[in-house]
């Protein structure tokens, strides 16, 4: 066997271990990332939804947010403007975090209609820029 | 002022149009005076665009607020060093200092080329001149004119965001946009020597500092943006997988495949084709990275205006990439290969095999990036992936390179012998398997970290060896003491040895990056008096003890401080500080929200990193989050030791050796198979 062919063995094991482990790491740590809308249908074509990880993207609510820092609950609402989802989050939220900030909210949906959050991402358009003058 | 910066960028406009057009057709037609005009044309564009970025920075300093972005961006109460900053601290001011930077570039390119690659040099003009002219269209075109004025004028500015207002965040910026923008002076010699069919070694020789330049400027960039994240952001880390991040990354991992891949072009004539699709492809991911932190299609922490800039970018990454493929396929028949691989155990088949990884990895970081994008237009639902998948890809990848970066240097070229790798590697993999066997009777029951720290060991001991053996040569050979020895290596060889400094800043970093593997973590909410207690992975026992809250006014921002006590072991170490800080204008008002300051106390063992995330009902009872991170200061030191190493290599003078080319017998093609 010569060198060029012992090589393309050798490149075809980095390239097929390259493409392995993209494959299940997709497949093991891929999330849905849904509006509240697309979430709603989903839920009410296939109920095996509930209690799956997901990312919702979203608007929090604004006026809906509670906080008790003592016990570090954050309680709010997100809406894409049709469907609204009530979030439960234990931990401290991000410092952008406020009631009219876009959020990331990843978490499972539970049967009693409330997504329990393990991360809360704040997106906001004043992270570079200042806030636009209301 | 505002006349004059618009005047420049048009007057930078149209001589870029003349620039582009000259170059090429002069190149072409091989006419003198319009090479002669191209080369001035970059120079001129360079004038106007530098008058362009002096009249924004006076309108900077006079607070000329009724221009729209000195109002966006500062305000009166904002500190100086801040006002300078500020002129990339937006879209409009960044394309501005983009276009400026690389007309720049491109002078010092026309000026510093000798004249044995003159003949490039009108194409180089004309590339330079094409992409500085899109940058200044996109001011001018897009809505992103930097001297826009407001029909009225504000009192006061907006002032600029007080997580920006960090001295890494001064600096993070410009090193990156130096990493980017210089990218373009290399892409301008490979698409210079596809179409002038000068493909030879030369264009290589030509660009050897300013690959390396892109690369440095590229690495501390990214050291320093993860450091303001670090100390600035609160969330306990400094890498987060964010697609800002990998668009940083893509770049920085082909520019340093290629940095190795060049060495086998220069040394036995092969890998012509792949190196020149690095090149062209580092420098298209430069724009794609600017694409998709421009325009907002994958969401990302880090949201930049979005605007319709981004398909500006959108467009010319298209345009740029097909034509630049273009010519490259028409030139294929040129780039073939003069010797071919002969043995799979030699340091041509060890640097393709690290570039293949390189190129893995960036691929692999590429593909989860803009995952969202891609399962949206398959399946119709969004999927993302987060630092998991890139971890659990990048991982066992990095340690397979990590080991190769200690494999390669010892290994011969062309083909090695079995007393070669038993005289290099006796040592080296003595010393990682015994550190390896240290970490495990220590406890370590981590399988990645346990590697990686075998494996830097390894890596770290190849270099050892390598810096003493140069000496001790030196020693017997002129009598030098080793000290002198040393350094006089280090002069000589500047290639080789920084080469080798480089490679062990990445040792230091990876098991920097292993030592994360350890972290932990706690919140509590503690009334004056009251303590947290933290486990930490050496097995001490950390105690932080709440002492109270204060709250005072600082130059333009309202301050809530935190001091905690901490003990180890019941030993007291000492206080730390940590803030909440509210900015506010002139008037006093509240801008923008609240901010952490964290409080770190660092070793170099581990960190203590403590977030005040808030007071409960305004009582002194507050909410804090303790971290412990390990070994971050290595991860500073490594990339210090990263950026010196790379100096080292640059330094004018003395270190690059000359290109040795095999005899013309050995020409058989080879690089095809390899690219399949």
């Amino acid at each position: 066997m010569n060198a060029g062919t012992k090589f393309a063995i050798g490149a075809a094991l980095i390239v097929g271990s390259v493409g392995y482990l993209m494959a299940s790491g997709v497949k093991q740590t891929g999330q849905y990332f849904l509006t509240p809308s697309e979430l709603s249908q989903k839920i009410a074509l296939d109920p095996s939804f509930y209690n799956v990880g997901m990312k919702v993207g979203a608007h929090v609510v604004p006026g809906s947010v509670t906080r008790d820092l003592a016990t570090r609950t954050l309680r709010f609402q997100v809406t894409d403007g049709s469907a609204r989802y009530a979030v439960l989050y234990r931990g401290l939220p991000p410092d952008t975090f406020n009631d009219s900030v876009e959020v990331v909210v990843e978490g499972r949906l539970q049967k009693d209609g409330i997504i329990y959050a393990t991360n809360v991402l704040a997106k906001c358009g004043s992270r570079y820029e200042a806030v636009p003058k209301a | 002022m505002t006349v004059l910066g618009s005047l420049c960028l048009w007057i930078a406009f149209l001589v870029g149009i003349w620039g582009a057009l000259a170059g090429f057709v002069g190149g072409r037609q091989g006419r003198r005076d319009l090479e002669q005009s191209a080369r001035h044309a970059v120079f001129a564009m360079c004038a106007a665009l530098w008058v362009a970025v002096a009249a924004l920075e006076w309108a900077l300093f006079q607070h000329d607020f009724n221009v729209e972005y000195v109002a966006s961006y500062t305000s009166r109460n904002l500190p100086i060093f801040y006002t300078w900053s500020a002129l990339y601290a937006g879209q409009k001011g960044s394309l501005l200092f983009w276009a400026s930077v690389l007309s720049l570039f491109g002078s010092l390119a026309m000026v510093l080329t000798g004249r044995r690659h003159r003949a490039l040099l009108p194409y180089v003009a004309g590339v330079v001149c094409t992409v500085a002219t899109f940058f200044i269209s996109v001011m001018l075109f897009g809505q992103a004119n930097p001297f826009h004025r407001l029909a009225y004028t504000p009192l006061d500015g907006n002032g600029l965001n007080p997580q920006l207002q960090n001295p890494g965040m001064v600096f993070h910026p410009p090193m990156l946009y130096l990493g980017y923008i210089s990218i373009t002076i290399p892409f301008a010699f490979a698409m210079a020597a596809l179409l002038s069919k000068r493909l030879d070694v030369d264009w290589l020789v030509a660009i050897r500092k300013w690959t390396l330049l892109s690369w440095l400027f590229l690495s501390i960039g990214i050291c320093l943006g993860m450091w303001w994240a670090y100390v600035e952001l609160g969330w306990g880390g400094y890498w987060a997988w964010d697609p800002v991040e990998n668009a940083s990354l893509l770049p920085w991992l082909t520019m340093t495949a290629f940095l190795h891949s060049v060495m086998i072009q220069e040394k036995r004539g092969m890998l012509k084709k792949w190196n020149l699709a690095l090149i062209i492809g580092s420098w298209l991911l430069s724009i794609f990275g600017t694409f998709i932190t421009r325009s907002g299609v994958i969401s990302s922490v880090h949201s930049f205006t979005q605007s319709n800039v981004g398909y500006f970018f959108l467009f010319f990454l298209i345009a740029a990439g097909t034509a630049s493929f273009t010519v490259y396929a028409t030139r294929l028949p040129l780039l073939a290969a003069e010797t071919k691989l002969e043995s799979m155990v030699s340091r041509e088949a060890s640097f393709l095999f690290n570039n293949l990884l390189f190129v893995g990895i960036a691929f692999s970081v590429l593909w989860g990036t803009l995952f969202p994008i891609l399962s949206e237009l398959v399946q119709g639902t969004k999927v993302t992936v987060g630092p998991p998948f890139f971890n659990q890809v990048n991982i066992p990848l990095g340690l397979a390179l990590l080991a190769l970066t200690g494999i390669g240097p010892l290994i011969a070229w062309r083909r090695a012998s079995l007393p070669n790798l038993q005289r290099q590697f006796a040592v080296p993999v003595t010393v990682g398997g015994f550190a390896a066997l240290v970490l495990l009777v220590g406890g370590m029951r981590d399988l990645y970290a346990l590697m990686a720290i075998a494996l830097g060991a390894f890596v770290a001991a190849t270099v050892v060896q390598e810096f003493a053996r140069g000496a001790r040569a030196r020693h017997r050979q002129y009598g030098e003491a080793y000290l002198l020895a040393l350094g006089r290596l280090l002069g000589r060889n500047r290639r080789r040895y920084g080469g080798y400094s480089v490679h062990t800043g990445m040792v230091i970093l990876f098991i920097a990056f292993a030592g994360m593997a350890f972290k932990t973590e706690t919140e509590a909410t503690l009334r004056p008096g009251e303590s947290a207690v933290l486990k930490s992975p050496y097995g001490w026992t950390y105690t932080f003890t709440h002492l109270g809250v204060s709250q005072y006014d600082a130059l333009n921002r309202q301050v809530t401080a935190a001091t905690l006590e901490i003990g180890r072991d019941g030993k007291r170490l000492g206080v730390l500080t940590t803030e909440k800080r509210q900015h506010v204008d002139g008037l006093g008002r509240p801008t923008f929200q609240p901010s952490t300051e964290v409080g770190i106390r660092s070793d170099l063992r581990e960190d203590l990193y403590v977030v005040l995330a808030g007071l409960v009902n305004g009582t002194e009872q507050a909410v804090f989050r303790f971290t412990i991170n390990p070994l971050v200061w290595w991860v500073w030191y490594g990339g210090m030791i990263v950026a010196l190493g790379g100096l080292i290599v640059m330094w004018p003078g003395g270190g690059s050796p000359a290109v040795k080319r095999t005899q013309a017998g050995y020409a058989v093609r080879l690089v095809e198979d390899m690219k399949a």
